[in-house]
């Protein structure tokens, strides 16, 4: 299957494809802002992700002063601390990662290497992009309504996130709730799209077993996405009637205060689940992209086919699948029945087999590769290594007793920040810095690229690794002062101290970033359409950036997989896959029937 | 090349830190021994994992780093190195999971005979409840609750007239008696967590959920919240004193019953006993 012979398809005359269809634009506005094309679309998505994700990126400094260095910066009082975490969280998860990775990359990356002109619905991709800003500018507003911002800690668990003794109780967790309700609608537009798009409209020869591993990432983690995120959406409509209505879905009969409130019968318990049942997938929804576009540059960057194309595949449904089963993970000492320990543990530790293969077939990948250390590789890199370890710290916190001492300590902070925070984020590095040149036509500086590089990797790692000892400790997370206590030692205020400098060491290089972006993109290399040398058809397009439409008059024709690298008997170590494999016949002893 | 060592330093000095920096947990105080063996279990399997991968990263980042005229070696599979590795990764995740799953059986059953006491949170303080000479807690419900009844007892439960309850202060146990706790909250998800007890769970408004243990040293231990329940959540502390059997009968004498503290009486002194 993942061999490059192609039997009938490759006697198919490439056909004509007019791409009168889409809708081609007639103005400034039609062309740069209310823009139908999915490369366009992207742009907007990534640009208003990354902004959003710098206020994040804000928010964490500010929190890590008060953790590093309590009580000295007196504007960062408990209500703001809370505020600041649950924004950052929130932020983070659904507006940066989920909006670039599935809107950004999805957008730019799906139609081009899987041959089509543009995403199959173009109109309802624009509006998803729309609405998604609307959600973003809610979300934003929060910040300025009475009261503030929620500070309910990210995963808004109720009865405290509508409860006066939560910050932002007043507007702040209906902003939050609208915001999330709006996304969802966004989200589902794009995703119904980028569904479709792979299921319909791949080029001739692109059949499923060739598609790059970048398509399969998104495109599984899509599927996930619009099974997901529905259990958010009713759980925020649910939460947003108990707090303006006086429903009682999550809210039992209970006492504030000392005062008896009306509500009665529903159940805290409830929210937690549909929010990890979103929540759960969510962590893949942003890895299996992630997992995809890694394995894509590592391929590339390593001269090398990637190692276990079929296995990579069906570990990504495998790992799609599964995830929808080990949700209560997040609940082990939630007050659930505990039995329901028994079944999840097994299945969180099942899914760990799939994910090690992913690491097994990237490192083997290296193996015997011709391995250039470009900055795209070296963020890849750096994404296994943090990977690696947020992955084996989840096999403490999956298996349920070991989560029990470990649950809601800094050590389960620092293993979802390396493992969904750090690790994907420097995937989406390393895939700007290899993109960049097809979106632009221009090179990104690569003494600044490498600079970022190891200044992000190291700091985050420095930041993260000892954090799991705090953890260990006892030292609780989502406390905005530890006072005195046992754990409380002054080694702990020294560690704490030493991870926030390094946090805004970290934090100030993204600048070096910004500037490379916006410099290269006057001043930067001149790319050509190929400067990788990589095989997959983004590359391939007649003009870099590629046009509305894509691919000029015809769409091309695939007659291989995704990964011929170093074929033997090729001329070039890379063959691109809509090379018709009569160019070089006779070179085919080496690949697998 | 600066990668291949830089990766080399990075897997040695994780190992190097694991074991010399001073960041470990609290000396334990209960039976959860078990906990703690399965998480060294997992930091062994885990760590010769990390340690092998990287090691093995950086050998290839260093062997096979382009050079003039290297060329990738072609081969797009090897079903027999895959299904090795597969075979591998499952039993180390079977050497993790046996165990934890073994103890997760044993926390989740409480011993017959275990007393059971009860811990009630609300924002932002903790109470305890514990029976009196009858040896059963009484009925509550939530709706009971006023000043005069801060944790809803059901006044007409004769199971809980002797019930002794203790607002906002420290909570007493004997040394050495496995005791179930019954879990409670007024408000908001609270969680009582005494880091040396390694024991934890959520208690949830609207249900009563439970977790035990047996104290093995005597001391007095800090108990946190582990759930984020509002601004005050920091602030949410109270302490566990565990004591030999007759200092812990001291201590229960002393406190009042549900009975008395309702009739507004406070703590009994020398008084003759109004009730019983």
């Amino acid at each position: 299957m993942v061999d490059g012979t192609l039997g009938a398809v490759g006697a198919v005359p490439p056909a004509e494809v007019e791409d009168m269809e889409l809708y081609h634009p007639k103005s400034w506005v039609t062309r740069y802002v209310f823009c139908q094309d999915a490369k366009v679309i992207s742009i907007q998505y990534s640009l208003t992700a990354l902004s959003i994700g710098l206020v994040a990126l804000v928010l964490s400094w500010l929190m890590r002063l008060q953790l590093g260095f309590p009580s000295v910066f007196s504007f960062i009082d408990a209500n703001a601390y809370y505020q600041f975490i649950t924004m950052h969280g929130m932020i983070m998860v659904i507006y940066l990662l989920t909006a670039i990775l599935l809107g950004g990359f999805g957008n730019y990356l799906i139609p081009l290497m899987v041959g089509a002109r543009d995403m199959v619905f173009p109109y309802v991709n624009m509006l998803s992009y729309w609405v998604y800003l609307l959600a973003v500018l809610v979300l934003v507003a929060s910040f300025f309504v009475p009261g503030g911002a929620t500070g309910a800690g990210w995963t808004l668990y109720p009865p405290q996130a509508i409860l006066s003794g939560t910050p932002g109780r007043d507007w702040g967790i209906i902003l939050m709730l609208a915001s999330l309700i709006i996304f969802i609608v966004g989200f589902t537009m794009g995703g119904l799209n980028y569904v479709v798009t792979v299921l319909q409209a791949r080029t001739r020869g692109m059949t499923l077993m060739r598609m790059p591993l970048t398509v399969w990432g998104i495109f599984t983690a899509s599927v996930m996405a619009l099974l997901a995120f529905p259990a958010l959406f009713v759980g925020a409509v649910m939460m947003l009637f108990d707090r303006v209505l006086g429903t009682s879905f999550f809210m039992p009969a209970l006492v504030e205060m000392g005062q008896q409130l009306q509500y009665g019968g529903g159940s805290p318990i409830l929210f937690q689940h549909l929010f990890w049942f979103f929540g759960h997938p969510e962590v893949y929804i942003v890895a299996l992209p992630a997992f995809g576009i890694v394995s894509d540059l590592i391929s590339t960057h390593a001269r090398r086919n990637i190692f276990g194309y079929r296995m990579m595949v069906w570990a990504i449904v495998a790992i799609g699948a599964l995830s929808f089963v080990v949700w209560a993970h997040h609940m082990y000492v939630s007050g659930m029945n505990p039995y329901f320990g028994f079944f999840f543990a097994t299945t969180t530790l099942i899914i760990a087999i799939p994910t090690a293969i992913k690491v097994y077939n990237w490192v083997l990948t290296l193996w015997l590769g011709d391995i250039h250390l470009t900055v795209p590789m070296l963020f890849a890199l750096g994404f296994i290594v943090t990977f690696i370890s947020g992955g084996l710290t989840g096999l403490f916190l999956g298996n349920a007793v070991v989560d029990v001492p470990l649950s809601d300590t800094m050590f389960v902070v620092a293993h979802f920040h390396m493992v969904m925070g750090v690790a994907p984020i420097l995937v989406i590095f390393g895939a700007i810095y290899h993109w960049y040149p097809k979106v632009t036509g221009r090179m990104l500086n690569e003494a600044l690229g490498q600079l970022h590089f190891w200044i992000t990797f190291l700091g985050a790692y420095a930041i993260f690794f000892p954090m799991h000892y705090l953890g260990l400790v006892g030292v609780p997370r989502r406390y905005h002062e530890l006072g005195e206590a046992a754990f409380n030692t002054p080694s702990v205020g020294t560690l704490n101290a030493f991870i926030t400098i390094v946090a805004l060491i970290v934090g100030a290089a993204q600048l070096v970033f910004l500037f490379n972006l916006a410099w290269s993109l006057v001043r930067g290399k001149e790319a050509g359409g190929n400067p990788w040398k990589a095989t997959t058809l983004e590359w391939q397009t007649p003009e870099t950036p590629p046009a509305h439409g894509n691919w000029g008059k015809e769409l091309p024709v695939v007659y291989r997989w995704a990964y011929d690298y170093s074929v033997p008997g090729a001329e070039e170590d890379f063959v691109p896959q809509n090379q018709p494999v009569v160019a070089r016949a006779g070179a085919r002893e080496g690949a697998p029937a | 090349m600066a990668i291949a060592l830089i990766l080399v330093l990075i897997a040695v000095g994780s190992v190097l830190f694991h074991v010399l920096s001073p960041w470990w947990w609290t000396p334990i105080a209960s039976n959860w021994g078990y906990i703690d063996n399965t998480i060294i279990i997992t930091f062994w399997i885990t760590g010769v994992v990390f340690v092998a991968v990287v090691l093995f990263m950086a050998y290839c980042l260093f062997r096979f780093r382009h050079q003039e005229g290297r060329r990738a070696a072609y081969e797009p599979e090897n079903k027999r190195l895959e299904w090795w590795l597969t075979i591998i990764t499952g039993v180390g995740v079977a050497a993790m999971l046996a165990p934890g799953l073994f103890v997760w059986k044993q926390f989740v059953t409480v011993p017959e005979g275990a007393s059971v006491i009860e811990i009630v949170g609300q924002q932002w303080q903790w109470s305890y409840r514990l029976p009196g000479k009858d040896g059963r807690l009484g009925t509550s419900d939530i709706r009971n609750v006023s000043s005069d009844n801060p944790l809803g007892l059901n006044p007409s439960d004769p199971h809980g007239q002797d019930d002794v309850v203790v607002e906002g202060g420290e909570l007493h146990l004997p040394v050495g008696k496995p005791v179930k706790v019954l879990l409670r909250s007024l408000d908001v998800v609270h969680d009582f967590y005494v880091p040396e007890f390694r024991a934890k769970m959520d208690m949830v408004p609207g249900a009563v959920t439970y977790f035990w243990f047996t104290p093995t040293r005597t001391g007095t231990f800090e108990a946190l919240c582990a759930e984020l329940c509002g601004v005050g959540h920091p602030q949410m502390r109270g302490s566990v004193v565990v004591e030999n059997e007759s200092d812990y009968q001291a201590w229960l004498e002393q406190q009042p019953t549900f009975v008395r503290s309702s009739a507004g009486l406070g703590p009994k002194v020398e008084s003759p006993r109004l009730t019983d």
